[in-house]
């Protein structure tokens, strides 16, 4: 790492109210489902009600006779042509990656499945339509269970695989020169713990439905998408369909929400793009939130089977996890790599001397998994977090004073992770002290103490968690590595226009998140020109030519460091027409605050006046193209490693299981902030996905397979009144990974809350007997644990 | 009160349908327009009339995206029929800023950066302003109960309710279809990193 942390400007750290709100707030948003092309004709899907079952009979004729429906089209209509919707992270070279029909041709192997589609004139008229085909299923046994889909004899999601596992992937720090032999270290230690956690199936939900419309104007295709991954989604969709890339345009509007969920090409996406070509007319598909929650791809679901050992002065030794991940029913963009995303991060903060990890990938019949905020490391932070408690209370120690002992002291960085990863700055003792602080942990522990000895009621418990995880996907040469198929580079164009306003366009597609706000603050002060005047531009393949999108708490640790270095070659194509201006060398120049000063004197010329001088190109110096827009592609050198200490204090009626959410104190450290109310904002919201992942939310099956959980009425987003106010603080250990000391924010929250939260919970009635209890900690299980004085 | 018209679809011979016609005035606009009698409100808003700031987030009526205001009092459009809005009056996000000046609840929002991706935004600022039209001056927690309807995946809603109690600061009791304008306040420089 050789980069600098650059002096901060005027414009970083400022608390810039949002670019982007004026049209959010007056309902002059740009939603793809907002759009109405003419001659536009609408979609709507029948799904599978079955969970594995062969197709039996399908009957479309009363559906096609219904007015206004112009087609209706089946798996067997459109199999010659649909393709296998890609995944583009095989982890291993014998990964089991079965081919996968954006409608099922004859067998169905999850409930919600697409089955037959219908194309109306209006989205009435479709859904009216779906409800008059006529289909039998002969159900096939479905997998549902992790364990019992390996087990001998189980049924098999995909026959012709010859078994229900996706891979095996293993990471083992003595095999790879990185750390010890972890069974060794096991073997040799004082105290030895095992723990099994489960990852419940999550929902990522974003708000906006997906939405997609397609417009065939010749053999151009231009498609509209709910997006967060316009630029890969025309990758991809080229390489599924066998389309030529460039016949094919892809934008993303504004987009509601994603968290990961929209980080897919759907099937949904390839449908429609199928029936528009067919029919040769704009086509127009939004899910109902029903089919959202069915179809769109879940996140989380693993077994987590944890190994650690320690010496009794608590030094831990050696850690060895083994996940059973469920896949889904078939395999999406990254589904069998995000279990792997968290393989770097078990060891999180901690100097582990020995550590093995070894994913087990499952085929179930159900929804595919897939990138959920934090893809893999939310599940590696609860973990480790979750044992590090119970680790404390074995050793009779004060879980804080544990982790103390083992992390990364301040002074250590960059540290080599028993991973091989180099940690780029922290400060786990400064986050740990405020966080304390803030919360007044050791009046807490008091009163707690008081609590326990009257036996009240309600009982308080503390739960910490003191997480890292690893942002600014990524190192192109890393994803290599680990056998991804694409690059982490970003790409970014600055545009200077005659009147010296500002276009830069980014390859990063926000979609919540702020860029248009944000990269204005950061190239108002790299080339010196008002915020006011700077245009962000994203999500549109053919004005943002070239990208990577936004997911892994990239936009701005890649996406805005693009933007910088353009802007860095705008000023370097400016330096030579400036003194040509000033009649000067070049050496001569000083550029500073966005104007090119004649060293010595006042005899200046902004960014804005070279930009004029271009723009007319009367007088250049000889060989000087007229043109100042510049492009840069940038390839991080390294991840960023944010870090943080959360503490909950949460109440938990011991009568009724209920659990109230007290007090919650994060201090984050993500390096150096560019806006920070965009930084707390992202924190808030990832605070509450982390908590209703521990408290409230659930994908649930039942014995058929079906999703039971398949409304907002039984799938629990929480609502203002189910989340307690956060105390949020920071500190700063500016990134060694890039120019700007930034780290990442997006996914912090989310990671850090839900360890955080159980602990807390679990802390509360620990003295009753109780040592854990799955998520999400209802009520109900909550009394159960407290009442059989054990395990839930 | 219902003036039911038999019409023939166009591009459906055979088929007919009853369709209803209705009279309903949307942020201070008359229409007259005949509807399906399923027809739902956010549907009529969004497909018929272009209104495409309320949104449609759910089908169950849990998130409350669609939320807008029926004769002053917030409802979840996706759970009202355009048919029982005859006769009445509708106001939508888009209605709310008048002669270019922002209804201090939207003002309120922008500057606590109480949304993120926006999607919930419309429905939660016009139940927000219901909120406060039936309590002026709420505490903490009567906000957070008060917007219980409606759901929020981005904010963690710490800046809505702070969004809400600001905006019951700047309003005078009683806003409501006839909101008071908010004094046009320089919005207050957010320390970065302090303690919420």
């Amino acid at each position: 790492m050789t980069a600098t942390v650059d002096s901060p400007g005027l414009e970083i750290g400022k608390a810039r109210r949002r670019k982007e709100d004026a049209r959010l707030i007056t309902g002059r948003t740009r939603w793809t489902d907002n759009l109405q092309l003419p001659g536009m004709l609408h979609m709507a899907i029948l799904r599978s009600t079955s969970a594995h079952a062969k197709i039996t009979h399908l009957d479309t004729t009363a559906a096609r006779q219904l007015p206004g429906v112009l087609a209706v089209l089946t798996g067997a209509d459109l199999a010659g042509e649909q393709g296998s919707l890609p995944c583009a992270w095989p982890i291993t070279p014998d990964m089991k990656a079965p081919p996968r029909p954006s409608i099922a041709v004859d067998t169905v192997r999850f409930a919600g499945e697409a089955v037959a589609v219908v194309v109306a004139r209006s989205a009435y008229a479709a859904a009216d339509a779906v409800e008059a085909i006529d289909i039998d299923y002969q159900d096939l046994p479905a997998v549902l269970d992790l364990e019992a889909a390996l087990a001998g004899g189980s049924p098999l999601v995909h026959p012709d695989l010859g078994t229900n596992r996706n891979a095996l992937w293993v990471f083992d720090s003595g095999e790879a020169g990185t750390g010890g032999d972890v069974q060794q270290a096991i073997d040799g230690s004082e105290v030895v713990l095992r723990r099994r956690f489960r990852q419940q199936r999550l929902i990522p939900a974003f708000m906006e439905p997906r939405s997609v419309v397609v417009d065939p104007t010749g053999d151009q295709m231009i498609v509209w998408s709910a997006t967060q991954i316009p630029h890969i989604l025309r990758v991809m969709l080229a390489l599924t369909l066998n389309v030529p890339e460039h016949k094919i345009r892809v934008i993303a509007p504004d987009v509601g929400g994603g968290f990961g969920g929209k980080l897919q090409l759907t099937p949904e996406e390839v449908l429609t793009f199928l029936v528009a070509r067919r029919l040769g007319k704009p086509v127009k598909y939004t899910e109902s939130r029903s089919d959202s929650l069915v179809s769109a791809h879940h996140g989380r679901d693993q077994i987590q089977d944890i190994t650690i050992s320690a010496n009794r002065d608590g030094t831990v030794t050696g850690l060895k996890v083994d996940l059973l991940a469920d896949m889904g029913a078939y395999l999406g963009l990254v589904t069998p790599g995000v279990p792997i995303l968290g393989a770097f991060m078990f060891n999180a903060i901690y100097k582990f001397p020995a550590y093995r990890f070894a994913c087990t990938n499952v085929f179930t019949n159900k929804t595919i998994t897939d990138a959920y905020r934090g893809a893999g490391r939310p599940e590696a932070t609860f973990a480790i977090e979750r044992i590090m408690d119970e680790l404390a209370v074995e050793l009779g120690m004060d879980p804080m004073q544990l982790r103390r002992k083992n992390w990364i002291t301040h002074e250590e960085f960059p540290f080599t992770t028993v991973c091989g990863l180099t940690y780029d700055s922290g400060n786990y003792e400064a986050a740990t002290h405020r966080a304390m602080e803030l919360f007044g942990y050791d009046a807490l522990r008091m009163e707690q103490q008081q609590r326990r000895e009257r036996g009240d009621a309600v009982q308080l418990g503390i739960g910490i968690s003191t997480y890292t995880e690893m942002c600014g996907l990524a190192p192109s040469r890393v994803l290599g590595s680990l056998s991804y198929g694409a690059g982490g580079w970003e790409h970014a164009a600055i545009r200077m226009l005659p009147t010296g306003k500002v276009e830069v366009v980014t390859g990063s597609s926000p979609h919540g998140q702020g860029h248009e706000t944000a990269w204005s603050q950061i190239i108002a002060d790299r080339l010196g020109v008002p915020f006011e005047d700077i245009e962000v531009i994203h999500g549109d393949t053919q004005v943002s030519h070239k990208g990577m999108d936004t997911y892994g708490s990239r936009s701005l640790t890649v996406g805005a460091i693009a933007a910088l270095k353009a802007a860095d070659k705008v000023i370097e194509k400016a330096r030579p027409i400036a003194a040509h201006m000033l009649e000067c060398g070049v050496d001569d120049l000083e550029w500073e605050a966005g104007r090119f000063t004649v060293r010595g004197t006042s005899n200046a010329k902004t960014i804005a006046e070279v930009a004029l001088a271009v723009f007319a190109a009367h007088d250049l110096p000889d060989g000087v193209e007229p043109n100042l827009d510049s492009e840069a592609t940038y390839d991080p050198e390294n991840f960023s490693f944010p870090h943080g200490t959360h503490l909950c204090a949460a109440e938990v009626d011991t009568e009724t299981g209920g659990v109230r959410l007290r007090s919650y104190v994060a201090v984050d450290d993500v390096g150096v902030v560019v806006n920070p109310l965009i930084v707390d904002g992202q924190v808030h919201g990832g605070l509450a996905q982390g908590i209703a992942q521990a408290l409230y939310e659930e994908a649930v099956h039942d014995e058929s397979g079906t999703l039971v959980t398949g409304t907002l009425a039984d799938y629990l987003v929480p609502s203002a009144a189910d989340l307690p106010p956060f105390t949020l603080d920071r500190t700063e250990s500016p990134s060694t990974s890039n120019p700007l000391g930034v780290k990442g924010v997006g996914e912090a929250g989310t990671i850090a809350s839900t360890p955080a939260v159980v602990n807390a919970v679990i802390d509360a009635v620990r003295h009753l007997g109780v040592r854990d209890i799955e998520m999400p900690c209802t009520p109900r299980r909550v009394w159960q644990a407290i009442n059989q004085g054990g395990s839930q | 009160m219902w003036r039911i018209t038999p019409a023939s679809l166009p591009h459906a011979d055979q088929e007919v349908r009853s369709v209803v016609a209705i009279r309903v005035t949307v942020d201070g606009t008359h229409y007259d327009d005949d509807v399906e009698p399923r027809m739902l409100l956010v549907h009529y808003l969004r497909e018929r009339l272009g209104k495409v700031g309320t949104v449609v987030g759910c089908d169950t009526s849990n998130c409350g995206a669609c939320t807008v205001h029926l004769d002053g009092h917030s409802v979840k459009s996706c759970a009202v029929l355009a048919v029982q809005a005859d006769g009445r009056e509708v106001a939508t996000i888009e209605g709310l800023a008048r002669d270019g000046q922002l209804h201090p609840m939207q003002q309120a929002f922008h500057d606590n950066h109480a949304l993120q991706c926006g999607f919930c935004t419309p429905g939660m600022i016009m139940q927000a302003i219901d909120l406060l039209a039936d309590n002026p001056d709420p505490d903490e927690r009567a906000v957070r109960e008060g917007l219980e309807g409606n759901l929020c995946r981005c904010t963690g809603y710490q800046n809505i309710v702070r969004a809400v109690l600001d905006a019951a600061q700047r309003m005078s009791p009683g806003a409501g279809p006839d909101m008071e304008r908010a004094e046009d306040r320089h919005a207050a420089p957010v320390a970065g990193g302090g303690g919420e």
